[in-house]
């Protein structure tokens, strides 16, 4: 077996693990694993741009809200999705997320670095606005209350079964995306983010590259919000808040940017400290704050960076040692 | 590849840990009351949600958590100023704890989002402080486990709005926080003020959380006669003092959080005189608050805000339905119609509940004061009571069937006619 089928084979024993042993636990577990999940969506998606393009955007959360408000509007409105047409709501928000993006990514992909960073911000922060001031379709700052889950042969009211369902979306997505960074395609994208000037100058495309990227994220960002809806059962502004880009952000950084798999554990990090920590002890907030400061400070790679940090010190030092021991022999 | 098969140990070793250490549920049985509270007490709204789990906990502590021979369990779950971490922390505490009655949640939002969950888990939800107006109103129906001790948001606004036509005013100018919770406040308002013959004439909407008021008060007419403002948090402390640097010599009314003892006591000269409305004013000269207020600022050394006194009468309340039932919790249903059926003296004044399960209680009408009070030694800035309506309910002046044929209160409803 190769390194890169043992990581594979790491991942999916992990994944199994958590569909056997998460239903066992009591409700509140699985809501956070539910929850967790989602979101960790919306953070691989986010490290496409970031680990794999090299494009820091503080607007993911803009796509969440998109297939969360149609969700959420479709519903209460028109009735629609709570069957079988669940699966077209799922269609229709990842494509509301993509087509956001591709328009977004018309005026974003220009730039780069900071300017990139603020442009996203900035974005963001318009469709933050127009949730929060469109009181006729949005609810204003209320919200709108999603009262019933789909129902199609099975029931997603059952937490149980909606953690399955869950599930399966969230290992659809991370082996889309698997095979998308692995792609020719996905190698080009990296290529970018080491040397863009390089990659134009082998006659690459460099902008449609990274506007795919950005449509792809959307489209991912999208599905996420359609799921966020129906596992929170509200949608409001709040989830449009820059503070919700920055914690995809921070969980992506958390993991490991590039990893894929980081982003995961950087979400089921923060949601367990932040939502599980929180109902155990009043100071989670040093616990959360203390986790990012200490991985920014010694782990800049995040916590998948970790192996490899280990293997590169056991390397010096056994160099240390072989070089004491050949200075301790005599001349 | 042996580096990586540690990495996937490890992995698997996360998910375990993580697993095993979330399932350790909490159990209990016996003469037991478990009440689970939601409340922000990290984030930009720590410092209202410490008033509200005071307020509650400062009852609890009086009464030794004996409510009627049942042992009160009151966990409390920082839900953190989000909609969905609240629901989050709402399920955590029906599902893990087993509780019976849900109370708390701050902003309007934090109290639609737990609605929902409070009849799809069928279980009690008090609703102590969350004033949106349409959950005791055209959305009641939906929500058959869920009781407000507190109060809708327009509630005080309509005895005001009279009020103010009493006082000769005809042309108001409003201006107000832009969210739901400021639209319905100024909404009672002005139906209360046109009903009675007054005009609004210009409504302004700042948005929450307003730093700089620059852009907004050079805007407001001339011709008015008097201010009518609605604030929250930070924003009560910067309006009056701005508005005063500009030279403002109108009278200023208000809403009842933009002087609420929340924000009073961290206020300059510049609001004596200005007058607002709400159910409770911690100067309410009766011989219960000013008990209440002493043992209060005894204990946490601020003066009580609404926040904290409708918590304590919500505990208060929840004590008299327990305690008449022998310390027996009575089922979910029986229990929402006895604490709906409950007429009890509290700190504010006599509350009862209407048939849509919101208070019916005394509106104040409160001027702010420099004062001495309950014997304390400094001058302080007071919310005096000039007036009492009695027995308000959440319709006022209007006939119920009008009121929920029109839609809730919002930007633009009522529609401002006299504006222009």
């Amino acid at each position: 077996m190769t390194t890169e089928q043992v990581k594979v084979l790491a991942v999916v024993a992990a994944l199994v693990a958590i569909i056997v042993i998460v239903p066992n636990a009591n409700s509140f577990v699985i809501l956070l694993f539910t929850r967790a999940l989602v979101f960790a969506i919306l953070v691989m998606s986010l490290d496409l741009l970031l680990g794999f393009t090299g494009l820091a955007s503080l607007g993911q959360a803009a796509y969440l809200g998109v297939g969360a408000y149609l969700t959420a509007i479709l519903a209460t409105r028109y009735q629609i999705g709570l069957g079988y047409d669940f699966w077209l709501v799922i269609v229709l928000g990842a494509i509301g997320g993509a087509v956001l993006a591709a328009v977004f990514g018309l005026l974003a992909i220009r730039a780069t670095g900071v300017y990139f960073l603020m442009i996203t911000l900035a974005l963001g922060q318009c469709v933050w606005g127009l949730a929060y001031r469109w009181n006729s379709l949005t609810g204003g700052d209320n919200g709108i209350n999603l009262r019933v889950r789909p129902r199609f042969g099975i029931n997603l009211a059952n937490e149980v079964t909606f953690f399955y369902l869950v599930v399966g979306f969230f290992a659809v997505s991370l082996a889309a995306m698997y095979v998308l960074v692995r792609s020719p395609f996905g190698r080009s994208l990296t290529g970018i983010r080491e040397r863009e000037l390089r990659m134009r100058i082998l006659g690459y495309n460099t902008w449609l590259h990274k506007y795919i990227a950005f449509i792809i994220a959307g489209a991912f960002g999208g599905l996420s919000g359609v799921l966020w809806a129906h596992t929170a059962g509200i949608v409001s502004p709040e989830n449009l808040v820059l503070t919700t880009s920055v914690d995809a952000l921070l969980m992506t950084v958390l993991g490991g940017a590039g990893t894929l798999v980081g982003g995961v554990i950087g979400s089921f990090i923060v949601f367990g400290l932040r939502e599980y920590l929180s109902t155990v002890v009043p100071w989670w907030q040093y616990v959360l704050g203390g986790v990012y400061v200490l991985t920014i400070l010694y782990l800049p790679t995040g916590l998948m960076g970790i192996p490899a940090r280990i293997r590169q010190r056991r390397a010096r030092s056994k160099e240390a040692t072989e070089e004491r021991k050949l200075a301790s022999v005599p001349p | 590849m042996r580096h990586s098969s540690r990495r996937a140990l490890a992995s698997m070793l996360l998910v375990g840990g993580l697993a095993l250490a979330m399932g350790t549920g909490a159990a209990a049985q016996g003469q037991e009351l478990r009440i689970g509270y939601v409340a922000p007490t990290t984030g930009i709204f720590a410092q209202q949600g410490k008033d509200m789990v005071d307020g509650f906990q400062f009852y609890l502590d009086e009464v030794k958590n004996d409510f009627g021979g049942a042992k009160v369990q009151f966990i409390v779950e920082d839900e953190q100023g989000k909609p969905d971490t609240a629901v989050t922390k709402a399920k955590k505490l029906i599902l893990q704890d087993k509780i019976q009655i849900l109370v708390g949640g701050l902003l309007a939002t934090t109290g639609y989002a737990l609605a929902p969950v409070s009849t799809a888990d069928k279980t009690v939800y008090v609703v102590p402080i969350a004033a949106a107006d349409d959950l005791t109103q055209r959305d009641l129906s939906k929500y058959p486990y869920m009781v407000r001790t507190g109060w809708s948001s327009s509630q005080p606004s309509h005895p005001f709005g009279q009020w103010a036509c009493e006082q000769g005013y005809k042309k108001i100018v409003t201006i107000g926080a832009d969210y739901a919770f400021g639209h319905e406040v100024v909404g009672g308002f002005q139906r209360a003020f046109e009903a009675c013959g007054g005009q609004i004439i210009q409504k302004i909407w700042p948005p929450l959380g307003a730093q700089d008021f620059g852009p907004f008060i050079p805007t407001i007419r001339q011709d008015a006669d008097a201010i009518f403002s609605l604030m929250v948090g930070p924003m009560s402390l910067r309006f009056p003092k701005q508005l005063a640097a500009s030279g403002n010599k109108k009278p200023v009314i208000g809403g009842g959080t933009s002087y609420d003892e929340f924000v009073l006591p961290s206020m300059g000269d510049e609001v004596i005189g200005h007058i607002s409305a709400l159910q409770y004013s911690a100067a309410l000269d009766t011989p219960l608050n000013a008990e209440f207020v002493k043992r209060y600022r005894a204990k946490y050394g601020k003066v009580p805000s609404y926040y904290s006194e409708s918590n304590y009468t919500t505990a208060q309340m929840i004590h008299k339905v327990i305690a008449d039932n022998k310390g027996q919790f009575p089922g979910p249903e029986e229990f929402v119609k006895r604490l709906a059926a409950l007429k009890i003296d509290t700190i504010r004044g006599p509350v009862s509940i209407d048939e849509m399960r919101n208070p019916v209680q005394n509106i104040y009408i409160k001027k702010v004061e420099k004062k001495k009070m309950f014997g304390y030694d400094k001058d302080e800035l007071w919310n005096t009571v000039i007036k009492t309506y009695p027995n308000v309910n959440q319709f006022g002046q209007f006939k119920k069937d009008e009121f929920l044929a029109m839609p809730v209160y919002s930007r633009d409803i009522p529609p401002c006619k006299y504006c222009q």
